[in-house]
């Protein structure tokens, strides 16, 4: 390998793809050409560097200067400047990394700096098409130790003693989940499965891990098939996740290559390999037993348990499911010792959690910090706070299965129980902040969309009773609903609570029995004042002119579709609230800002 | 889904057939085959008319009520032919908490179609999508492989323009 001076990191994240990056990096590859610098300048595309928000994102090292917003005609200001001349081009940096005219490493910018990196210690660093940049940095090492200093039960008593639980959201101790599929016998065959089916909406950690650090889950399932004793492993991921599905496939073919996957691993008599399988748009597929019959190439419906997948699990063999994020903790946990993993987090959760910060918040992006971290650190001192000024309402966690928490309880440590406690779940780690234009009546609706879309409809609970609470939330948000109503929602929510068959449907409650726990009062603004006060809800809206501000010019009238604004040229004008229909149009046209909504 | 009727006629060439039984090929008697198929059969004609189905369900030796079951169970897969451009308007969370609902309003009402329709020239399809996982971006929106972000209402009219060959 050749030696450069300097190397341009790139990243070829998702969300920095979206925002144009493989053409910076191809402005990089010809403006290095045309310089002449292309031996002594390497350019490598990365994973996600994890601040979504200020992509393009590029670094260059070894100064360690952290571009953001990089065009590609800002390219040639970086080679000719920067990589030739030495100069850093200071107008491109990250504002945070400049402070009184001196540049401040990445570690004390507040967005990285309460972070403590494990499952995304590779990602941003290395090149995930290139295997030997993993192995470079400890890559495969954990999982020749495996192979040979380790038996499989030494393995799995490790990762127990570590106090590792499932990164997918249940929180379900990995060891001892490792223990009862080794307990199963092997008479023809058992599988490992990786589930990176990521459904829930504004969620994207376990896409950056694959896309970042394949190996990583590749490393992990073969030490998890060792500890268990099998030889054949799937790994199934949403078709929605092109460019990870893109990377794993190159780091399964060079894995074989490097004879880490396949006969004979490491030269004992383990052998172990991997297929691919993609999902096809089905929310319900991320939970195991349906993940499972749809590898079999099934609809993906869930069925009852026991019998438990370490039992009786893909075409009915005994069966190891772990999540994404649970994987790329393993090869550490291998490596550094139970101890040292056990020493993160708190009393009962372990370790670290990656957290997919977005909605109202400014550093969207991926943030991986200890257990235990508050919400209110997570939010203002890593997220950088709300922007445009606006006041903290809620954050989102757990997706659909999960609940809003409120700004009274901010400084509660995130941690698996506390948030069950608090009516939430971590949920695979999608976190979204709202603030006071959001109004959360219309939130709870909208998960329940989400639920009764992608209800499989095999059990009646989930099936007719998430429509039954979708309909209720209709006539509430459209100011027909009762006080009754409410108590109707609530006794309905806990019903399907205990009764529906998988995770999905019994969890499908919890953000219509969070935000009634805890904005109650804007159900009841919505019900017995029939207003919505964050101005969501269109029918509960009503439009007026302010006539102070008024200047009498008539475009809204002539805007208006539905001939409900009247008056007299260069007098205040007025709007027919029988008439209106509420689309707004005349707002948009004012140039006065002199129509309201209340 | 299960009383939608095929509005186009359904042409496939010989050479797409060549391919789909290529693929039929080379899972046959592969453990849970079906969905790779289908998901390369899609590939092949854009999306899984009947005709198709029965393709697969002769050569893969799967029922036709499997099959059609398999289909209208995930989204991904289509019984209708998608248009030339597809938008696909991102309603994950994130997007939807920054006003992707209005975007997709706005697109429906410029184009005069719902989502999951195409237009009558075959030009547009609009579809509400699942969190396509660039919530730093949010709202977003695809067109095609083309990915815009950090969208307002306003920017509606200048990425239709982009695609009116």
């Amino acid at each position: 390998m050749d030696f450069a001076r300097s190397t341009v990191l790139v990243c070829g994240g998702t969300g920095c793809t979206s925002s144009g990056s493989q053409k910076i990096l191809e402005a990089f590859e010809t403006q290095l050409a045309a310089k002449g610098l292309e031996k002594e300048v390497k350019v490598v595309q990365t994973g996600c560097f994890g601040l979504c928000a200020l992509g393009p994102v590029v670094i260059v090292y070894p100064e360690g200067s952290f571009y953001s917003m990089v065009k590609p005609e800002d390219v040639e200001e970086i080679v000719s400047e920067h990589l030739l001349k030495g100069r850093i081009v200071k107008r491109l940096l990250y504002d945070e990394t400049v402070q009184d005219e001196n540049i401040k490493s990445l570690n004390e910018v507040d967005f990285y700096k309460k972070q403590n990196r494990i499952a995304l210690r590779n990602c941003g660093v290395i090149d995930p098409e290139n295997i030997d940049e993993y192995i470079a940095l400890d890559g495969y090492r954990a999982l020749g130790k495996v192979l040979t200093e380790m038996t499989p039960e030494g393995v799995i008593e490790e990762i127990k003693a570590s106090g590792l639980r499932g990164r997918g959201g249940g929180g379900f101790p990995t060891g001892i989940k490792w223990m009862l599929a080794a307990k199963s016998p092997n008479v023809i065959g058992k599988y490992v499965c990786c589930n990176a089916d990521e459904g829930d909406p504004g969620a994207f950690m376990d896409r950056s891990v694959l896309e970042g650090d394949p190996h990583a889950v590749i490393e992990a399932m073969a030490i998890a098939a060792y500890a268990i004793n099998a030889e054949q492993g799937y790994i199934y991921i949403r078709a929605e996740y092109p460019i990870a599905v893109k990377r794993l496939q190159i780091a399964i073919e060079q894995a074989r290559e490097y004879g880490l996957l396949g006969q004979n691993i490491f030269g004992t008599d383990f052998s172990f390999d991997l297929e691919i399988r993609l999902g096809a748009g089905a929310f319900v597929c991320g939970e195991e037993t349906a993940l499972m019959t749809s590898i079999e190439g099934m609809r993906g419906e869930p069925r009852p348990r026991p019998p438990f997948p370490a039992v009786k699990g893909l075409w009915e063999k005994p069966t190891l499911l772990n999540n994404v994020e649970t994987y790329a903790n393993i090869p550490q946990i291998i490596l550094n010792g139970s101890e040292w993993f056990n020493s993160i987090g708190t009393e009962k959760s372990k370790g670290t959690k990656v957290f997919a910060l977005g909605g109202k918040i400014n550093n969207t992006g991926l943030v991986e910090v200890a257990m235990g971290t508050t919400l209110r650190e997570i939010v203002e001192e890593i997220g950088g706070g709300i922007p445009g000024g606006k006041k903290f309402k809620a954050a989102q966690t757990g997706g659909p299965s999960g609940g809003c928490i409120p700004a009274s309880l901010m400084d509660v440590p995130i941690d698996y129980d506390s948030l069950i406690q608090i009516g939430s779940m971590m949920g695979s780690g999608g976190l979204i902040v709202m603030d006071e234009d959001n109004c959360m009546v219309d939130i709870a609706k909208f998960f329940l969309e989400f639920t009764v879309d992608e209800s499989c409809g095999k059990c009646t609970p989930c099936r007719i009773g998430t429509k039954r609470m979708l309909e209720i939330l209709e006539k509430i948000t459209q100011g027909k609903g009762t006080l009754e109503d409410l108590d109707r929602l609530e006794a309905l929510a806990y019903n399907i609570k205990e009764t529906a068959l998988c995770g999905l449907g019994q969890t499908a409650p919890n953000p219509v029995l969070s935000t009634l726990r805890y904005f109650r009062d804007e159900y009841e603004a919505h019900v017995i004042d029939k207003k919505c006060p964050a101005g969501v809800c269109k029918a509960l809206l009503s439009y007026v002119i302010v006539e102070d501000k008024c200047k009498g010019c008539s475009l809204c009238a002539k805007q208006c579709p539905a001939n409900a604004i009247y008056g007299e040229i260069k007098s205040p004008f007025r709007i027919d609230p029988e008439k209106c229909i509420k689309c707004g149009a005349c707002v948009e046209k004012c140039r006065f800002n002199a129509i309201v909504v209340k | 889904m299960l009383n939608q009727q095929q509005t186009v006629a359904f042409n496939g060439t010989k050479e797409q057939e060549a391919k789909l039984m290529e693929v039929i090929g080379r899972y046959k008697g592969t453990d849970g085959a079906l969905i790779p198929v289908l998901h390369e059969a899609q590939e092949i004609y854009g999306y899984l008319p009947i005709e198709v189905q029965a393709i697969i369900s002769k050569n893969l030796d799967v029922t036709m009520a499997e099959i059609y079951g398999v289909v209208t169970f995930y989204t991904q897969f289509t019984t209708q032919p998608k248009g030339k451009y597809k938008i696909g308007v991102c309603l994950g969370t994130a997007c939807y908490v920054k006003g992707s609902g209005d975007i997709l309003n706005k697109i429906k009402e410029k184009l005069g179609i719902s989502e999951g329709e195409c237009t009558p020239d075959g030009k547009y399809s609009i579809d509400a999508t699942r969190c396509i996982g660039a919530c730093g971006l949010a709202p977003v929106l695809t067109v095609n492989d083309d990915v815009y972000g950090k969208l307002t209402v306003d920017d509606v009219e200048g990425i239709l323009a982009k695609y009116n060959d």
